[in-house]
This record gives structure tokens, C-alpha cells and sequence, in this order.
């Protein structure tokens, strides 16, 4: 398994942060050579991986301000929501951001030229003299200094009534879904006035409403399957070539519960946070409160693998309810070659299983522990008595430092945590490539 | 001076020329709309050293201003020098197909298109194929999906040897690792067919053609029928059944919805295709079962070509087929599930009745229409009704009025009011196939009765409806029906049906003519300038002015100008201002008829009109 090594803490150096720093998303492009956050405070930071490996600031801007709805009189939080990257088109870059209503197409690009030589004005933009001119002059382009410029492409808007919960982008790569809790709809890239709705759980009468979308996302190569969950806990896949609306579903997994140890928590906490595809397409990674789980496509009644994350918290459920840490949610993700899995816990600890060995192992992203270039020591929460100095008592978590967006680059073992207003990139201890290096530079956009 | 007088003829080139890199995108997009202008005052041989080169890297700006750049240079040519010179426009426009938008790109390939038959063959192999194979082996998706749409401009014109080259690239795009890429070519592939020689058509397209009918990608496949059906108008028949037909057939059954919808959507242009004796052994079977597809979405799309695939079926055996195959899957689609499906059978079912005949249309298509007209979903009703000109001539329309008034009824009181307005608007149609007597039984009251409708549109639609029927059936029936009951509503305690009266005037006073119009509604109008609401009075004084031309000009003079006048005294602000209008109006309309003369053929014969125009008012005060 992996020997994490800090290899950029991207945070802001004083300590004090306001809530619009704290990072709501994190996500990898194609190549991995990007990596892009997205804040509570609307805006978007793109890192760039440098050829010794670590990852710089290349451009940040500003996704979504607050908005008000005055129909409904409600407030539209700027937060984004997630962040897809669309696959390479140009030497641009472009990608996807929204908030709870709103998604907008971004292009990333650079400009290296300027153009030269007005005819009426000087450089500096003085008016010349009109006596003085006597031929036309065209203007001829020059080399200056590397600029990176985010521009808004497209603005899909007016299609959800309820929260954006996720976004994906189609393997046809002309289309992507939106998911908000009762709705999927589908988008075409180049179009904005339009979209398709697809699944619709809303129940005539909303008493009856019974569970939400939680996540959506498309498999990663057949163009007509896309999975969702729901606060009940069940993952549902859609055939889209079977008909235009995809409300019934062609699988459904979904495990057997025991029907006496059924509780009001138990159902709380069986709802997925997080869904994600395989590489490979083959199996479907489910997050839930307590545990993370592999399902095999092609096996709906049992997932192939069950991990748990942080099993110890079972006993104070009660209390995790009253402080709504109950409705966390967490992400998880598939390294590049789909054998090992990451996600996150409380007390800034995140989780790695490997599917071979089964192994796993918990690690702690914070500032003071992370030394450059030095190997995260593994960390154990024991219930009761502490067996080992090092061990940590459930009863001193800090569920205020939770670890919910975390990322693995698409190819090589170099992962990217998001603790509040922190994020950490993390690279193996033997890089594939050759990096050693670790290294610090700062998250939250500069003034 | 003569510096000066330079500096006077460049200065608004030289503006033109400072406002391409102008901050505010307008100027920019203004000033490329003019590049002729730029161009023509640098000279041919400026414009192709400094400006062609300025503008191949200005890809950065706004896409409307790379629009217009890219459509300005395909008409560039003379500007650069003639075609000897056409080439130098290629750079340009070989950095503008690589943007990100579409549109952009799909208007450079447009342009190079274009400026490709403009170069002489050797300057096509020269110049041009190679900016095609650098295009086709690009980097990045948005070149190689620019290339698609220019193999078939310049394969015509060079070497054979070009051309196997050519070929190559275009078979490389088809299997492209982007979905997009092989969409282009996809979507390309009939048009490149074409140009093609037949046995290369035979040897490359076919299989390229069964490869992306077969891609995983559901997008690249639905692409293929269309390039499929291009491809069997270029085959010879026999050809057809082993080439082909395997693929389309494939194609109808498709797992995915979409490639069916698209295949039910060409189906007219796949029957013209592959002809007669194909049509009869697979398109109508194919054709049955999409009818009968399970995605309401494919069965809408084929419901609507029920009535083309039918007259297009042989002569010979049209009837057979139509009446033993699809009408039995038609009698099905009329009571779907689906309200879409539904409303597009209904669009087109009554076009198989001319293509049937008396008989059957009465035996057969009857029973389906009256179960149409009776449907629960409006959209279907109403494109019967609108359709209804189809079996007026095979078998008349009385066979079906017994079922149609309840059916307009009910459409008429619908309360959704888009319903309402749309019924209102077949109203004149049906009144021409119904034949007045019907309609003023029947449907005349429901006319009068939109007019108090609560919803403005249907008030404003039902004044024009009787417009229309006035057009339609003469004075004499507005005399007698419809005026008397307009002018009812003048009385209403309601203002705003009063108003409606007013509109009524406004809308019927030229179809009535001059007589009732002066004799019957004037008197109205003008007793309506004493309403006590002053809506009412100002629409008294817009009244007048519409009507003004229509009257009688001695009304004009003795009835109408001290109603208007005593109007442009009201206290109301409104109903003053609209006094005033119409008093300028009424004499500006005057006016026109003595001294612009511009409407009439010969403005010397008809400038005296007919009666005592010469006198009036409003004419005298003028001059």
C-alpha cells in the first residue's frame, strides 16, 4: 500500500480562516497534471503539477457569487458543489463548476502574445499627432509575459427546484447529468436553453416523499449507464438506451438488513454519501456513514467487499445525531488502478484499504505532523483502554476536523485531501516517476 | 496639403484598423464585419504580409467575433490577390477550425469549403491537402473533427495517388479514439461517399460504414443511419440487399432508443433510397415494429411518417400493404399511452384518406377519427380538426360533424386558455368546409362567446376570428349576425366588454365596408364617448382614427370631428392624448391621399378621388 509523503500542504499560513475558505470540493483532471478546489466561497483554485511534482496555484477565479431567488425567497449560496473536468479539447482547459442551482463551463487558458502598434495612439495610449500619420500600420502580435485567463463559456441555469448535489460528464463527452435530491437531468455541452429530465422521484403528493438523490455519475466508458443513490441507502443503475425517462431502473443493489436491527439511526446512516466507478467500469464504490463498499455491476444483492471506516463510532450514534454529524458526507475514491480505496473520517484521519491484502490503514492530514518529506505514521483509535502510546481514544476525537473531499490521481499514487481550509497533496514514499520532493504553498486564493 | 489631405483618407481606416484590438467586443465585431474595407486600403500585398498574419493569431477573442472572421475570409479571395493568392488564407482559417466552439469551426470549414474550389489544382495539392492531413493528424480533437468536412472538396480534384492518401486519413478519423472524432466522421461519411469512385465505395465506405454503425458509442451509431442512407442512393439495387441492408436493419433494432428514433425519423428518405422491391420485403416490417416500438419517443417519430411512408409505398400493391401491415399497428397507436404518440398519428392520420379513397376512408379511418375527436388529450383533438381539409375532399365533411361540434365544444370550453386559443384559430377553416348554415347553427354562439372570455388573448383572437369570418362569408352575413351582437355589448355594465366592442369596430370596419359601418357602428362608437370609464372613452378616439379611412367623409367632417374634439378636451389625460392623436392621424391619412401619391400605379390619374374630399378640414387647415 501506499507511504504517503507530504508533498504539498496547500493552506493558508494563519490560522485564522473565514468559512468561505473552506474547501467544498476537490477533483484530479484526465492527466492528473491539474487539480482543482472549489470553496465555500464560490471561487475555484487550479494547481498545476510541476515537472519536479509539485503541485502550484495556476489560476484561481471567481465560479458563483451569492444569489437571491426572489420567487421563492430563498438564498443561493455561492459554495460550489463539485467540480468535473471535461476531457482535453485544445490547449485549453475546461471544466465544469456548480453551486446548489447554477452550472457553468469554464475555459482555462493561457496567452503568451499581445498585439502591438496603434495608428491614432502611442503605447502608452496617447493620442498621436494626426499630421504625423502617413501609412497605416496593422498591428503585429508580440510575446509577453505567460497570462492564464478563466472565462465563463456557458451558463446551464434554471433546471433544478431543488440542490445540485453532482455533475458528470458522459463518456460520448457531448453530454453530462446533473443530479439535484429528486431530479436527473441531462445537458448537452454546447446547449444551454435546454435539458432532458431523465429520473424523477418526486411523488405526486410531496407527503409521500419517501428518499433523495444522493449522487449521480455516469460509468466512466459505456455512454448509457449511469448510477445514482439514495438516502436509503440503495444504488440504482439506469439503461438509458431502454427508454428516454429513466425512472425504473435495470439494477438495483442493495443489501439485506437485518430487519431487528433496524433503527431510526440505522436508516440515517445507511445513506450513501458517495458513489464512484471503477477505472475499469466493473464495480461501483458506495460510501455510507460507517463503511465503504465495492459492488461487483453484475451482483446486485451484496456488495463484493466491505470496509469499515470508523466502526468504533458506533456507540455514540445518538450523540453524532444531536450534533448533525450524522449527516456528514463523506467522498471516496479509486486509486489509478482500482486495488486500493480512500476515504475519509473525524479528527482530520482519512482511510486507505487495499482490496488485495485487505490491509488498511488510517492517516492524520494536519499541518503540525505533516513534516516535509517524512512518512504519515499510522494512527488507531481504541475504544476503552489505550493499548500503545500512540493509540487515540474515541472520546478525544475532534469531529470538528472532519476529512469529507479527497481525490487520487488518475495514474500515479499521489492523493489530495481537503481538511477545511487545507488541502494536502500527498505523493508515495517511492514515486513512480522519480519525485521526491515534498512541499508546502498556500490553498485560499490570495488577497 | 498633401500630407494632410493623406492623413484625411486613412484616418477611418486607421480607426477600423485600432478598433480590431478594441476593449469593447462591439467595436471588434464591428470592425471585422469590415475587413473588406481594411483590406481593400492596405492592398493586396500588405493584407496578405501583415493582416493575414495578425488575425491567424487573434484566436483568443469572443466567438462572435471569430464567427464573423471566419465567415468574412471566405470571401476573401480578390482581396489577397485573386486565386493565385487564395492560399494565403489557409493559416487564418486552418487556426480558427481548432477552437473549442462549434459554430466557429463549422464556419472556417464552411469558408474553406468555399476557397478550396478556388484553388487551381496544383495549389490544391500544394497548399490545401496539406493543411487537410495536418488538420486529420492534429492533437487535438477539434482539428481532427475539422478535417472530416474537407475530404470531400478536395478529393474530386487531385491525383489518384492524393486520393488513396486521402482515403487513408478519412478511414484513420473513422476509428479515431474520440467519440467526437468519430462523430464527424460519422456524420461525414454519405457526403464523402459521393465523391467517391464506386468501387471504392464498395471497398472502404461499406466497411467503415458497418464499423460505426456498430460503435459503442450510441452517438457515433445514429449517426451512421443517416450516412447509410446516402450511401444506398449511390449503390446500384443489387448491391444493396448484401451491403447495406444487413446494417440498417441491425440499425432498426438497435438496443439503444435512439438509434431507432433516428432510423424511424429517415424513414422516408431510406424508403426513397433503397426503392420499390426492398420496401415492400424489409422497410415494412421494419416500419411495423417501430410503430410498435417500446420508447414512446420512436413510436412519435415513425407515427409521423405514417402518412409519407404510405404514398410512397409502389403503386401496385400500396393498398394491400397499407391495410393489411400498418393500419392495424395505426389502429393500435391511436389508443397509446402516450399523449405525444397520439397527437403525431393525429397530425397525419387523415392524409391516408385521400391515399385510400372513399370507400375505405369510410369503412376504416372513420371510426379512428371520431375516436380521436372524442381523445382526452386537447393536442389531439385539435390536430385532427386542423387536418380536416384532407377528408373534406374524399368524402366530405358531414360524415364527421355529427362527432366534431361536441369535440369544438369542449375544445372551446377548455380551461386551459392556450387550448381555447388555438381551437379559435381553426375556427375560419372550419367555417370555410363547414359551410355558413352549419356554422351559424352551431358555432356561431361559441365565436360570440369567446368574445367575453376572462382571458385577454381569447378576447383578441375572437375579434379577429370574426374578421376572418366576415372575410369569408360578406357584409351581408355580418349584418345579419354577427354586428348586431357586437354592438349589444356596447350596453354591457362590464368595461371592459364594451372595450371589446370597440376592438370588434376596430377589426370589422374594413371587411364591413363603408355602409354598415358609418350607418350601423359609428352611431355607437360616438355614443360610447360619453362612457363613464375613461379606457373606454380613449379607445372611443383609437376607434375613430381605425375606422377614420372606412367612413363616409362627410361623417367624418359632420359627426366624427366634434366627437374627437370635445374628447381632446377631457379631463383624462389618456383619453386626451389619444384625441390628439387621432385628430393628426385622421388628417395625416388625408393627407397621403392628395399629396403622396406613391400608393397608386399613377399618381396623375387617381389623384382626384371620388366624392368631396376636397373640402376637408383637415386638408384645407394643412395648406
Amino acid at each position: 500500500m501506499l507511504s504517503p509523503v507530504l508533498c504539498s500542504d496547500l493552506a493558508v499560513l494563519e490560522p485564522d480562516y473565514t468559512e468561505a475558505d473552506v474547501i467544498s470540493t476537490v477533483e484530479f483532471n484526465q492527466t492528473g497534471e491539474f487539480l482543482a478546489t472549489g470553496d465555500k466561497g464560490g471561487r475555484v483554485v487550479i494547481f498545476q503539477r510541476e515537472p519536479q511534482g509539485e503541485y502550484n496555484v495556476y489560476s484561481t477565479f471567481q465560479s458563483h457569487e451569492p444569489e437571491f431567488d426572489y420567487l421563492k425567497s430563498l438564498e443561493i449560496e455561492e459554495k460550489i458543489n463539485k467540480i468535473r473536468w471535461l476531457p482535453p479539447h485544445n490547449p485549453a482547459h475546461f471544466l465544469l463548476s456548480t453551486n446548489d442551482k447554477t452550472i457553468k463551463l469554464w475555459k482555462v487558458s493561457e496567452r503568451d502574445k499581445r498585439a502591438e502598434g496603434y495608428n491614432l495612439r502611442d503605447e502608452e495610449g496617447r493620442l498621436k499627432d494626426l499630421s504625423t500619420i502617413t501609412t497605416l500600420q496593422v498591428p503585429v502580435l508580440r510575446p509577453m509575459d505567460l497570462l492564464v485567463e478563466a472565462t465563463p463559456r456557458r451558463v446551464f441555469a434554471n433546471a433544478h427546484a431543488y440542490h445540485i448535489n453532482s455533475i458528470s460528464i458522459n463518456s460520448d463527452c457531448e453530454t453530462y447529468l446533473s443530479a439535484d435530491d429528486l431530479r436527473i437531468n441531462l445537458w448537452h455541452l454546447s446547449i444551454t436553453d435546454r435539458s432532458f429530465n431523465i429520473v424523477d422521484l418526486k411523488p405526486e403528493n410531496m407527503e409521500d416523499l419517501s428518499e433523495v438523490i444522493t449522487v449521480a455519475e455516469f460509468h466512466p466508458h459505456h455512454c448509457h449507464l449511469l448510477a445514482f443513490s439514495s438516502s436509503t441507502g440503495t444504488t440504482r443503475l439506469c439503461d438509458m438506451r431502454a427508454r428516454a425517462l429513466c425512472d425504473q431502473h435495470a439494477k438495483l443493489f442493495e443489501e439485506a438488513v437485518d430487519p431487528s436491527r433496524r433503527s431510526f439511526l440505522s436508516e440515517i446512516v445507511s445513506s450513501v454519501s458517495d458513489i464512484k466507478f471503477s477505472h475499469s467500469g466493473r464495480y461501483l464504490l458506495t460510501r455510507d456513514y460507517l463503511t465503504v463498499k465495492v459492488w461487483d455491476i453484475n451482483m446486485e444483492n451484496k456488495p463484493v467487499e466491505t470496509y469499515q471506516v470508523h466502526d468504533y463510532l458506533r456507540g455514540k450514534l445518538c450523540s453524532l445525531y444531536e450534533s448533525d454529524c450524522i449527516f456528514d458526507k463523506f467522498e471516496c475514491a479509486w486509486n489509478g488502478t482500482d486495488s486500493v480505496i480512500m476515504t475519509g473520517a473525524y479528527n482530520n484521519y482519512f482511510r486507505m484499504f487495499d482490496r488485495a491484502s485487505r490491509r488498511d490503514v488510517t492517516l492524520e492530514a494536519s499541518r503540525e505532523l505533516c513534516k516535509r518529506r517524512a512518512v504519515l505514521q499510522p494512527r488507531r483509535v481504541c475504544v476503552g483502554r489505550k493499548r500503545k502510546e500512540t493509540d487515540v481514544s474515541v472520546d478525544s476525537l475532534d469531529f470538528r476536523k472532519k476529512i469529507l473531499h479527497t481525490a487520487w490521481h488518475p495514474k500515479d499514487n499521489i492523493i489530495a485531501i481537503a481538511a477545511s481550509n487545507n488541502l494536502y497533496i500527498f505523493q508515495d514514499r517511492m514515486p513512480t516517476h522519480g519525485h521526491h520532493h515534498a512541499q508546502q504553498i498556500q490553498s485560499a486564493p490570495p488577497e | 496639403m498633401a500630407g494632410a489631405e493623406g492623413d484625411d483618407s486613412l484616418y477611418p481606416i486607421a480607426v477600423l484598423i485600432d478598433e480590431l484590438r478594441n476593449e469593447d467586443v462591439q467595436l471588434r465585431l464591428n470592425s471585422i464585419k469590415k475587413l473588406s474595407t481594411i483590406a481593400l486600403a492596405l492592398g493586396v500585398e500588405r493584407t496578405r504580409t501583415e493582416l493575414l498574419p495578425f488575425l491567424t493569431d487573434t484566436i483568443y477573442d469572443e466567438d462572435e467575433v471569430l464567427l464573423a472572421l471566419a465567415e468574412q475570409l471566405g470571401s476573401f479571395t480578390l482581396l489577397v490577390g485573386g486565386p493565385e493568392f487564395v492560399h494565403c488564407l489557409l493559416p487564418p482559417l486552418e487556426s480558427l477550425a481548432t477552437v473549442e466552439e462549434t459554430v466557429v469551426r463549422d464556419k472556417a470549414v464552411e469558408s474553406l469549403r468555399k476557397i478550396s474550389q478556388e484553388h487551381s489544382p496544383v495549389d490544391l495539392e500544394v497548399h490545401f491537402v496539406p493543411l487537410v492531413k495536418r488538420l486529420a493528424s492534429g492533437d487535438w480533437f477539434t482539428s481532427r473533427t475539422s478535417a472530416c468536412g474537407l475530404f470531400s472538396v478536395c478529393y474530386p480534384r487531385v491525383s489518384s495517388s492524393i486520393k488513396a492518401e486521402i482515403r487513408q486519413h478519412f478511414r484513420t478519423l473513422c476509428s479515431d479514439d474520440t467519440p467526437m472524432v468519430r462523430r464527424a466522421a460519422a456524420s461525414k461519411l454519405g457526403e464523402f461517399a459521393k465523391v467517391l469512385e464506386l468501387d471504392y465505395v464498395k471497398s472502404d465506405i461499406i466497411p467503415l460504414f458497418t464499423a460505426l454503425a456498430s460503435d459503442e458509442q450510441d452517438s457515433v451509431r445514429l449517426l451512421a443511419v443517416e450516412a447509410g442512407v446516402s450511401i444506398a442512393t449511390l449503390l446500384p439495387q443489387e448491391d444493396l440487399e448484401t451491403l447495406v441492408m444487413p446494417t440498417l436493419r441491425q440499425a432498426s433494432e438497435d438496443k439503444s432508443w435512439r438509434v431507432r428514433y433516428m432510423v424511424a425519423d429517415k424513414f422516408s428518405e431510406l424508403q426513397k433510397a433503397v426503392g420499390p422491391e426492398i420496401t415492400k420485403n424489409d422497410l415494412v416490417p421494419a416500419f411495423q415494429n417501430l410503430l410498435k416500438d417500446c420508447e414512446a419517443e420512436v413510436r412519435a417519430a415513425s407515427a409521423n411518417k405514417v402518412k409519407v411512408f404510405c404514398e410512397n409505398l409502389p403503386e401496385d400493391s400500396r393498398e394491400t400493404i397499407i391495410m393489411t401491415h400498418i393500419l392495424p399497428c395505426v389502429k393500435e397507436l391511436v389508443s397509446d399511452t402516450n399523449q405525444h404518440v397520439k397527437s403525431a398519428l393525429a397530425s397525419v392520420i387523415m392524409g391516408l384518406s385521400t391515399i385510400l379513397g372513399k370507400d375505405n376512408t369510410v369503412e376504416h379511418l372513420l371510426p379512428l377519427f371520431l375516436a380521436q375527436l372524442k381523445d382526452e388529450c386537447p393536442e389531439v383533438r385539435l390536430n385532427i380538426i386542423s387536418n380536416l381539409d384532407c377528408v373534406n375532399e374524399v368524402i366530405g365533411i358531414r360524415q364527421l360533424s355529427q362527432s366534431l361540434l361536441p369535440a369544438i365544444v369542449e375544445l372551446a370550453e377548455d380551461a386551459k386558455w392556450r387550448v381555447r386559443l388555438a381551437i379559435i384559430e381553426y375556427m375560419p377553416l372550419l367555417a370555410g368546409q363547414l359551410g355558413v348554415e352549419f356554422f351559424d347553427e352551431k358555432l356561431n354562439s361559441l365565436c360570440m362567446a369567446w368574445l367575453i372570455d376572462h382571458v385577454y388573448a381569447i378576447r383578441e383572437a375572437a375579434t379577429c376570428n370574426l374578421m376572418k369570418l366576415v372575410e369569408k362569408f360578406g357584409a351581408e352575413w355580418a349584418q345579419n349576425t354577427i354586428v348586431p351582437k357586437v354592438l349589444g355589448m356596447a350596453n354591457d355594465p362590464n368595461y371592459l366588454h364594451r372595450m371589446t366592442t370597440l376592438f370588434c369596430i376596430n377589426a370589422l370596419s374594413e371587411a364591413c365596408g363603408q355602409e354598415i359601418t358609418t350607418k350601423h357602428m359609428l352611431p355607437v362608437v360616438l355614443k360610447m364617448s360619453n362612457d363613464q370609464v375613461a379606457n373606454v372613452r380613449f379607445n372611443v378616439a383609437k376607434c375613430l382614427q381605425k375606422i377614420g379611412p372606412v367612413l363616409e367623409s362627410s361623417a367624418l367632417q359632420a359627426e366624427v370631428k366634434p366627437v374627437l374634439e370635445k374628447l381632446a378636451t377631457d379631463q383624462d389625460m389618456d383619453v386626451k392624448y389619444f384625441a390628439l392623436e387621432a385628430i393628426s392621424g385622421i388628417m395625416r391619412e388625408h393627407l397621403h391621399q392628395y399629396i403622396m401619391p406613391s400608393h397608386y400605379p399613377n399618381p396623375y390619374a387617381e389623384m382626384r378621388p371620388v366624392g368631396s374630399t376636397l373640402s376637408n378640414p383637415y386638408f384645407t387647415q394643412s395648406t
